[in-house]
């Protein structure tokens, strides 16, 4: 049996919710829709388009990680591969065979998706520590494939990705028009994910993550479970690597090093894990902090993440949503 | 709902198109400003890097005093650590957000590539001086990128053709696995295999390398007279350090295929000593390259490389250009310099192609002796000078889809 | 032939590296189930120790040796009492995410202090030139590496599994409440494991100084490969690590010679088969 510390990361004691608290929820949840699509709307007027976009594509990087991370329990060290493997796929067929974004986005979602499987069906059996490894172990294999394969260009880089025309009539290469197709895929991403964490097949993915033995014995294919989850968590993050890749127009190994795995972790660490917002709070925070810094500070910019990292794990484990929902919860409680 | 938001996203992509239609036959903002994208911390940032940076300041400085334009220059720069993505999202920046009219340096082929198709689709000019790899000119070249200091071709046609004609007949190419190892390595075999010689095989090592040991090891092993270090900057001089450790040379002897002064300068002369180079430029040439390199000096510390000369020419050349036709505007700046032939103390009788190409003479040199060498950075002496239409590849072997045949 | 037996001498003074740098990982995973992913910055830290000291103060290489490993174990200890010590009531994955964000911020400081392309640093003297095997000629350097590496490796197994010290570190692993009853101070001998584990990564730096570059990215280099090597071996097992480290620098130059494309992956796909069909790893024991 794999070791014992099968603990989740996030292990929250049962919230025994009435139906007041859960309609009060429901409300949170679609007002917090409603602002977000308000603001998505309206952001790319105030800021840089392509900043934005990259925001986008990580927040939908991170949350998709998150599934994984913050409701499952695994931790996934290798997810950059899904991210990069969506980039390349949709990057060589719109490039090489002229296929519109939205259909290669949509090859290059399914290819990370059944990376996914082949991934889960090794690793699902693991937890903890050794689940970690085997990703990192397995994203590592995939960083070298890519690496070698003649058609991804290697140290190069998949370059010249067109932006195309959306459904072969809009075209994408104005920024405004990318912003709002980029913003739609995140939204859907998004709801997606949201929707997953609130059906049946969530709440069975919380009991698996809180005491996985129960689970078990409650007749529950546990390891089905698991697999389902990884392998919607790796399509998601190859939807956020193959937008990605459209919008950049390139798709590189840096994609796929594990460095870009651990900023992912990093984003959601810092957003708050288990928490829905936060993984995207956590990208926007990262994303936002290089942007201002790269051109001031330069090569300190690793420093701060890594000094963000320590200071998370040490003392802001919740992260950002997960404090503000603490502080929210805490002073209804006194009310 | 999507099909709204889709109906309002085009109407509203429309709205900026409008208002940065209108052509301007004025320098936009009465400021140009000059992007330097180089590798500031990494394997090549000796012979780039802060220095070019340098040189093309001066280049501004130089220009500003000298010629008084009614408009400002700036210059912005970055590092893009040698990843063609940094720099292809920085140079992106700095083309759509930041106002940034031409970008210069970009040592690293696979980043000046990534870069020069951004140029393309902002309709921006890019000047590139580090990067050799000739698909510039060649695959990817387009209308708005000049290629401008040096080539792979230039150099493989400089040093490997000697290297032959002087008895080296077989080869082992140790490359750099990107874009410019493998350009140097084509070059160079394409030229060997014209010359009478024989490549026996190669290794690629994976870019930047540190431990050359199994690669090296391979050439020995192959027997062959020459081994080709088809890589530049740091890899080249650890290269050439650990075939020593190895005991390979004196018996096989190294050609480094792109060797810079600042390369000679951190291996010493007693390392370097009869090795031949091909370079487009050196500080000790003639009265005018001494002038220049002595200010240059003086700000740097170091002398400068062909790469760091060539941003200062190139710089002072794209001023003057815009200044001629009194506009930022891309085409006719660039119709401008290309009409216009280059003549100063980094290039005599150049020009620019209709493939981007700036064609000017390249020189063969031979590292000094330490006994013949007066001082530092007194290494070269000169061998042969090669003129510009021989150096560089013919228009007509041209695979630049610009080229009418 | 002569081709095989110098990439595969080659391969042993790599998997040396691995053996001596899995070690210290593998001790301090035995020990705190913490997976040091800091390893790889203690190493390049050891290096750069080094450097500093010769270039600045004229400490020479085998007094670099010994002053390395101390200064980096100190700096470790420090880390552990301060920081590490407070995660391991919680899951172990915040320790490897704590040890993460001190390894780049050590790798940004190096970074912005000495760019990435390298300093290099001398073959001291007494280990310069080489002997000619015949099939090659090898530095003396090289051979030094081999016997220094596998020499401290021997040394430790030799300290955990036969010695009282070791018995004492080995009993705290698995029972620290008793050991703890027993009057000795378990906190403090996890302080010094961990201090002990990035030392060691220090002494291999100082060794692989003269062979690769010493840069800020050495270590990042390195780690992921040496973590695939403690896995392989068996988390936690001393012996298991050192054969491994050897064992697949070994396999490592075997590709090299015959399908050099795969070099850089056939280390992960061994692990993946050996997790697969040994999930404890070669030598591990079942937690």
């Amino acid at each position: 049996m794999s070791d014992a510390s099968a603990s989740p990361l996030l292990a929250r004691k049962g919230t025994a919710t009435g139906a007041a608290t859960r309609a009060a929820r429901a409300l949170g949840d679609r007002m917090m829709f409603v602002v977000l699509i308000a603001v998505g709307l309206v952001a790319p007027h105030l800021a840089y388009p392509t900043f934005l976009m990259k925001v986008l594509c990580f927040a939908l990087f991170a949350s998709a990680f998150n599934l994984l991370l913050g409701f499952v329990g695994l931790l996934s060290f290798g997810h950059a591969a899904f991210f990069a493997a969506g980039a390349y796929v949709c990057g060589y067929l719109c490039r090489e065979f002229g296929v519109t974004p939205e259909l290669g986005i949509l090859a290059g979602t399914v290819f990370a998706g059944v990376l996914g499987v082949g991934f889960g069906l090794l690793a699902i059996r693991r937890s903890g520590i050794y689940f970690a490894m085997i990703t990192l172990a397995l994203a590592q294999l995939v960083y070298f494939v890519e690496l070698e394969l003649p058609f991804t260009g290697g140290e190069d880089g998949l370059q010249g990705i067109p932006r195309g025309r959306l459904l072969g009539v809009l075209d994408l290469s104005g920024n405004l028009a990318m912003y709002y197709f980029v913003f739609a895929i995140f939204l859907g991403g998004f709801w997606l994910i949201y929707r997953t964490i609130h059906s049946p097949f969530g709440q069975i993915l919380k009991a698996i993550r809180e005491n996985e033995t129960r689970a078990i014995s409650l007749g529950y294919a546990v390891e089905r479970y698991k697999l389902l989850a990884f392998v919607l968590s790796a399509a998601l993050a190859g939807l956020a690597g193959a937008t990605k890749s459209i919008v950049f127009q390139l798709a590189s190994l840096s994609d796929a090093h594990w460095h870009m795995s651990g900023e992912v972790v990093l984003m959601t660490l810092l957003g708050g894990l288990g928490t829905v917002l936060g993984p995207s709070v956590g990208a926007l925070t990262i994303v936002g902090m290089e942007n201002l810094l790269a051109d001031k500070v330069g090569p300190w910019v690793t420093v701060i993440m890594g000094g963000i990292f320590v200071v998370c794990v040490l003392v802001f484990r919740r992260g950002i949503v997960g404090e503000l929902r603490a502080l929210i919860l805490n002073r209804k409680d006194e009310a | 709902m999507k099909s709204k938001l889709l109906i309002g996203a085009a109407g509203l992509a429309m709205v900026p198109m409008l208002l940065v239609g209108a052509a301007h036959a004025q320098v936009a903002d009465g400021v140009v400003k000059i992007g330097v994208l180089t590798d500031l911390s990494g394997a090549y940032s000796d012979l780039s890097g802060q220095g070019s940076v340098v040189a093309v300041q001066m280049a501004i400085d130089d220009f500003v005093a000298r010629e008084k334009p009614s408009f400002k220059v700036e210059m912005v720069y970055a590092d893009h650590q040698n990843k063609p993505d940094i720099a292809a999202n920085k140079a992106r920046e700095w083309f759509e957000r930041d106002g940034v009219d031409m970008v210069t340096d970009l040592v690293t082929s696979s980043t000046a590539v990534a870069v020069a198709k951004i140029g393309k689709e902002k309709d921006k000019i890019v000047l590139v001086n580090g990067a050799a790899s000739t698909r510039l000119t060649n695959e990817d070249c387009n209308d708005v990128t000049v290629h401008w200091a040096y080539d792979t071709y230039s150099l493989a046609n400089g040093t490997a053709k000697t290297l032959v004609q002087r008895g080296g007949k077989t080869w082992f190419f140790v490359t750099a696995d990107y874009v410019f190892g493998h350009s140097l390595e084509k070059d160079a075999t394409d030229v060997i295999v014209a010359s009478g010689g024989k490549v026996l095989g190669s290794a690629a090592h994976p870019f930047p390398g540190t431990d050359f040991s199994s690669f090296l090891l391979k050439a020995q092993a192959s027997g062959a007279q020459v081994i080709g270090l088809a890589n530049a900057g740091t890899d080249t001089t650890n290269s050439i350090k650990q075939a020593a450790e190895f005991g390979i040379t004196p018996k096989q002897t190294l050609a480094g295929l792109l060797v810079f002064i600042t390369d000679v300068n951190s291996l010493g002369l007693k390392a370097t000593q009869g090795m031949y180079l091909t370079e487009g430029f050196y500080w000790d040439m003639n009265e005018e390259t001494r002038t220049w390199s002595k200010r240059f000096f003086d700000q740097h510390k170091k002398e400068p490389t062909m790469v760091q000369a060539g941003d200062y020419s190139a710089v002072m050349h794209y001023l003057q250009a815009v200044k001629a036709v009194n506009s930022d505007d891309t085409q006719k700046v660039m119709a401008q310099m290309k009409k216009t032939p280059v003549n100063d103390f980094f290039a005599k009788n150049g020009r620019i192609r209709e493939d981007g190409r700036m064609v000017h003479d390249m020189y063969l040199f031979e590292v000094k002796k330490p006994s013949e060498s007066k001082g530092p950075w007194d290494y070269y002496k000169l061998v042969a000078t090669i003129p510009g239409d021989e150096a560089f590849q013919s228009l007509s072997a041209s695979r630049c889809p610009l080229i009418k045949k | 032939m002569q081709l095989l037996f110098s990439q595969l001498l080659l391969g042993l003074i790599n998997g040396s590296f691995y053996a001596v740098l899995s070690l210290g990982l593998a001790v301090i995973f035995g020990m705190l189930n913490v997976i040091n992913f800091a390893h790889g910055a203690q190493f390049m830290i050891g290096a750069f120790v080094a450097w500093i000291a010769l270039t600045q103060f004229g400490v020479n290489y085998w007094e670099a040796l010994v002053l390395a490993p101390l200064v980096v174990g100190a700096l470790s200890a420090l880390i552990e009492v301060s920081m590490l010590r407070r995660l391991y009531k919680l899951d172990h994955l915040y320790g490897l995410l704590l040890t993460f964000g001190l390894a780049l911020i050590a790798e940004g400081v190096f970074r912005n202090f000495y760019g990435v392309s390298g300093e290099s640093y001398d073959v001291p003297d007494q280990l310069a030139g080489g002997v000619n095997l015949g099939f090659m000629f090898l530095p003396l350097y090289r051979g030094w590496v081999v016997v220094a590496a596998l020499g401290m490796c021997l040394a430790v197994w030799f300290a955990i599994e036969r010695t009282r010290l070791g018995a004492t570190l080995r009993a705290a692993t698995q029972r620290p409440d008793l050991v703890q009853s027993l009057g000795i101070n378990v906190p403090l001998l996890m302080t010094a494991t961990y201090a002990a584990g990035a030392a060691l990564a220090a002494f291999a730096g100082v060794l692989a100084a003269p062979v690769m570059q010493v840069n800020p990215l050495m270590g990042s280099h390195l780690i992921i490969v040496v973590f695939a090597v403690v896995v392989i071996g068996g988390m936690g097992s001393i012996l298991g690590s050192i054969v491994t480290g050897v064992g697949l620098g070994l396999v490592e130059a075997l590709t090299k010679v015959y399908y050099p494309q795969a070099s850089g992956v056939v280390i992960f796909l061994i692990m993946v088969i050996v997790l697969l069909v040994r999930p404890a790893g070669l030598f591990g024991r079942q937690a």
